[in-house]
């Protein structure tokens, strides 16, 4: 029973994450910023209004939010929260964790082709490029992992790594968060990678695949957009807090802490850096891979 | 240097027109071309029609085939004059821009007004998407032969904007963005039309027109009541700027001029009006490249330096402020007081928020050899203000050719070498800095006097012209009066229309998606370009 602690915690906060990060920006910028729960009050207007389709898209373009909130929830489901166990796990669960987030691009990308726009093709060809590179930074960290912990699973490696592990692959276990955490604003489309919050559709990657989704389709967008950022955000707060507890809760708020220590971070460097040229960006993602592989080549002595 | 090939004034000044030369054709492209090659520029050159035209028919008359006159305005900055050509066209005549891209826009906007066709032009289209001036009703009968379109389209041709022969680049990886005139921010209309491979760009083409709203039309037999209102919002963010070059044109043409504390007035507000602006510009650069503070700060820091217009007359973009032969509020000594620690305190937070971006690597790699437009470019398409100076062009009305209180107390000019948007950022901070001292100091000199000049009759049969350095750059006024002393035409040139093409230029070779943060370094406007 206790391994659906996590999913629901997840389903349940992870719009908040969002609301954190924009708050920690507002913070800096002197403002007031938006509610802390805005996102759930977006979430709530969308899922009311109506959608409207384009003659020309088929049903490539309405699975895409669909297969966007779908992909992450299992993914969520394979990930240990806290010294809870994942609901589901077997050996060489992590090679499916990568890839469901791979399966959620596809989607996402066909759903942006579908449209025939020139603005969506571009941020199309963008988020395949810059995913590809990210895509080894990701499973190269997961390997360094599993072989510090002699692991396959997902919850067998979170699960077994200790804070003593931190104190004898300390320069290992740095890497594989550097990199992580790269392909964690990579992949959650923030800033220095992308601009979650421009209106510049030239320079969109992400946001500019979804600018034909509308209503309930767009929430889904949002929500799934919100899982990836908490799935992505666990896997890191597992590497960095790797506290085991014997009872449930004290595990569960330094995790929770982890997520929502995350998304101030995620905040500040939002609020302290400028994104990158475009062209910079693959040069971003090529160093998180190198980070990656140094931290399995540094394991593998 | 050639005074007796040109009528040669100053700005802010009037002439007869019979002072003015009208040469022939081939005479008037000679001189005109040989002028640019020693360093003049186009400030204005447009045409204007014959008055036989209205009068009489085409049937009347030797003058039939010589129906337009094109006015050049040639601004020399070495020698702090202008010089003014005229030459009378018929349907064609034989384009300036193979040897003079300065032209290119002029000449394209001349065929569309007029239905003169610049033979040679490379790059005909039409730039705001409007009937020609010479065309006739078409139901009214045996006017048709009256109709000249440089298109050859019919009297009754609808005519769509944006709808044009764009260039276009073909090839299997080659593909086309087109942008607009709908945009994702709350912006003006316009129509950018990217050839790009992959995420570079072989070429951008602009299309305006959307907000053509016949202005210059609606000046003739001016002024009137209205006619200052028109100058006011020609573009919003430049109603300083446009209703100063409008007040010194009607000022000199009636013979007045404005006392000295009224002159020092405008100056503040001018000065106030590029510093409102470049702030936001500071702000709006930063938000591009995603870079918090600064944008946030600059967005606040904008809005207390309008308030400071504000102060002044109530209205934060100057509306109501100027008036030709006066300003039509005085500024109180306890305002003085109030507006100085003001601007102190905003100058103090702007400083603290740029220099962030100079001080942040990660703004300044976005900034650095982006749009880069050299100064040779520059100088051929005759760019002007900031987007000038950030190519290393020393090019400053308030210094080379200034009128009213610039004349008194002369203004630095901010300039870089590099051209790319970190030199446009880098000259709008300076120049930030140089109004922040400049108006402390007018302050520190105002005058005590009266603010109002008493108003006279306008010369007729008489042309002026005003250059006024707006906070985009040259604001170019030419104002032609007829036998009665009223407007017979009124040209506006804004500064936007000599930049778009240095943005377009600025585009090649460059990535897409540096478009956005190149737009905003030159920053221009679509209402003041498309009048």
């Amino acid at each position: 029973m206790n391994s659906l602690i996590h999913p629901l915690l997840a389903l349940l906060l992870a719009p908040l994450l969002l609301g954190i990060i924009n708050r920690t920006k507002a913070l800096f910028a002197g403002r007031t910023g938006q509610p802390l729960l805005q996102a759930y009050f977006d979430l709530a207007k969308l899922l009311r209004k109506g959608a409207v389709y384009s003659e020309t898209t088929t049903w490539v373009f309405r699975a895409g939010p669909i297969v966007g909130v779908a992909a992450p929830v299992v993914a969520i489901a394979l990930i240990p929260f806290g010294g809870i166990p994942a609901l589901l796990n077997f050996p060489g669960d992590l090679i499916l964790f990568a890839y469901l987030f791979g399966l959620m691009r596809f989607m996402t990308v066909a759903a942006a082709l579908d449209t025939g726009s020139a603005f969506e093709g571009m941020g199309a060809s963008r988020e395949v490029q810059f995913s590809a590179l990210a895509e080894p930074a990701l499973l190269l960290g997961l390997a360094a992992l599993a072989r510090l912990t002699g692991d396959l699973s997902l919850s067998g490696i979170l699960g077994s790594l200790t804070p003593q592990d931190w104190a004898h692959a300390a320069p290992a276990l740095a890497l594989v968060t550097a990199g992580l955490l790269v392909v964690y604003l990579a992949e959650n489309s923030r800033i220095p990678v992308d601009d979650p919050n421009t209106h510049l559709e030239l320079t969109m990657i992400h946001e500019v695949m979804v600018l034909d989704h509308g209503g309930p389709d767009f929430g889904l967008i949002l929500y799934g957009a919100s899982l990836k950022l908490w799935a992505l955000g666990a896997i890191l707060t597992g590497v960095v807090l790797p506290f085991h507890d014997e009872r449930l809760w004290p595990g569960i708020v330094i995790a929770l802490g982890g997520m929502f220590g995350l998304a101030v971070f995620v905040g500040v460097v939002e609020s302290s850096m400028a994104r990158l040229r475009l062209l910079r960006v693959p040069q971003l993602l090529v160093a998180a891979m190198v980070l990656s592989a140094l931290a399995l080549v540094l394991l593998m002595r | 240097m050639t005074g007796e090939n040109f009528a040669v004034l100053q700005n802010a000044q009037a002439i007869p027109l019979s002072a003015i030369p009208v040469v022939a054709e081939q005479e008037f492209r000679n001189r005109v071309l040989s002028e640019v090659e020693n360093g003049a520029r186009l400030s204005a050159f447009f045409g204007s029609p014959q008055p036989c035209e209205d009068s009489a028919g085409p049937s009347q008359g030797s003058s039939a085939a010589k129906r337009v006159r094109l006015y050049c305005v040639l601004a020399r900055d070495s020698a702090r004059g202008l010089a003014v050509l005229a030459t009378d066209v018929g349907d064609t005549y034989e384009a300036l821009t193979p040897d003079c891209a300065q032209a290119h826009w002029f000449e394209r906007e001349i065929a569309e007004q007029w239905g003169v066709r610049p033979e040679g032009h490379p790059w005909l289209k039409p730039i705001r998407f409007h009937a020609s001036y010479r065309r006739r009703n078409p139901e009214r009968a045996g006017d048709s032969a009256l109709h000249h379109d440089a298109w050859g389209r019919s009297a009754d041709a609808e005519i769509l904007p944006g709808v044009t022969d764009y260039y276009r680049i073909e090839g299997e990886e080659v593909h086309e963005v087109a942008v607009g005139p709908v945009h994702a921010g709350v912006i003006e209309p316009g129509h950018f039309r990217f050839q790009c491979h992959g995420e570079n760009v072989y070429h951008l083409e602009i299309s305006l027109g959307y907000q053509h709203r016949g202005v210059e039309r609606a000046l003739i037999g001016g002024p009137d009541r209205r006619t200052v209102h028109f100058m006011e919002t020609l573009a919003g963010d430049t109603t300083i700027g446009h209703a100063v070059a409008y007040a010194q044109n009607v000022e000199s043409l009636a013979g007045i001029s404005v006392p000295l504390r009224a002159a020092v007035l405008r100056v503040v507000a001018l000065e106030m009006e590029r510093l409102a602006n470049h702030v936001g510009d500071m702000g709006a650069l930063a938000n591009d490249v995603g870079y918090l503070p600064t944008a946030s700060y600059c967005g606040r820091l904008r809005g207390d330096m309008l308030n400071i217009t504000a102060l002044i007359c109530g209205n934060r973009f100057g509306r109501g402020l100027v008036r030709p032969g006066s300003v039509e509020f005085d500024l109180r000594p306890t305002h003085v007081a109030e507006l100085r620690q003001r601007l102190q305190a905003a100058y103090r937070d702007t400083k603290n928020a740029v220099e962030l971006l100079w001080n942040t690597p990660s703004v300044l790699a976005r900034f650095e050899e982006t749009g880069v437009v050299t100064a040779d470019l520059a100088e051929e398409l005759g760019l002007v203000g900031p987007a000038a100076r950030a190519s290393g062009l020393q090019r400053d009305v308030r210094a080379d050719l200034p009128a009213g209180f610039y004349r008194e107390v002369k203004m630095p000019t901010a300039r870089m070498q590099t051209g790319d948007v970190y030199a446009r950022a880098m000259v709008r901070w300076q120049e930030i800095e140089n109004s922040v001292g400049y108006v402390l100091d007018c302050l520190e000199v105002l005058p005590a006097g009266t603010v109002r000049a008493e108003m006279r009759e306008l010369r007729p049969e008489s042309l002026a012209v005003s250059l006024v350095e707006g906070w985009r750059g040259e604001i170019c006024h030419v104002a032609l009066t007829d036998a009665r002393g009223r407007f017979a035409q009124y040209k506006v040139v804004d500064p936007s229309f000599h930049n778009w093409i240095g943005l377009a230029m600025s585009l090649r070779g460059q990535q897409i998606s540096d478009f956005p943060l190149c737009n905003k370094s030159f920053n221009l406007s679509y209402c003041g370009h498309d009048l």
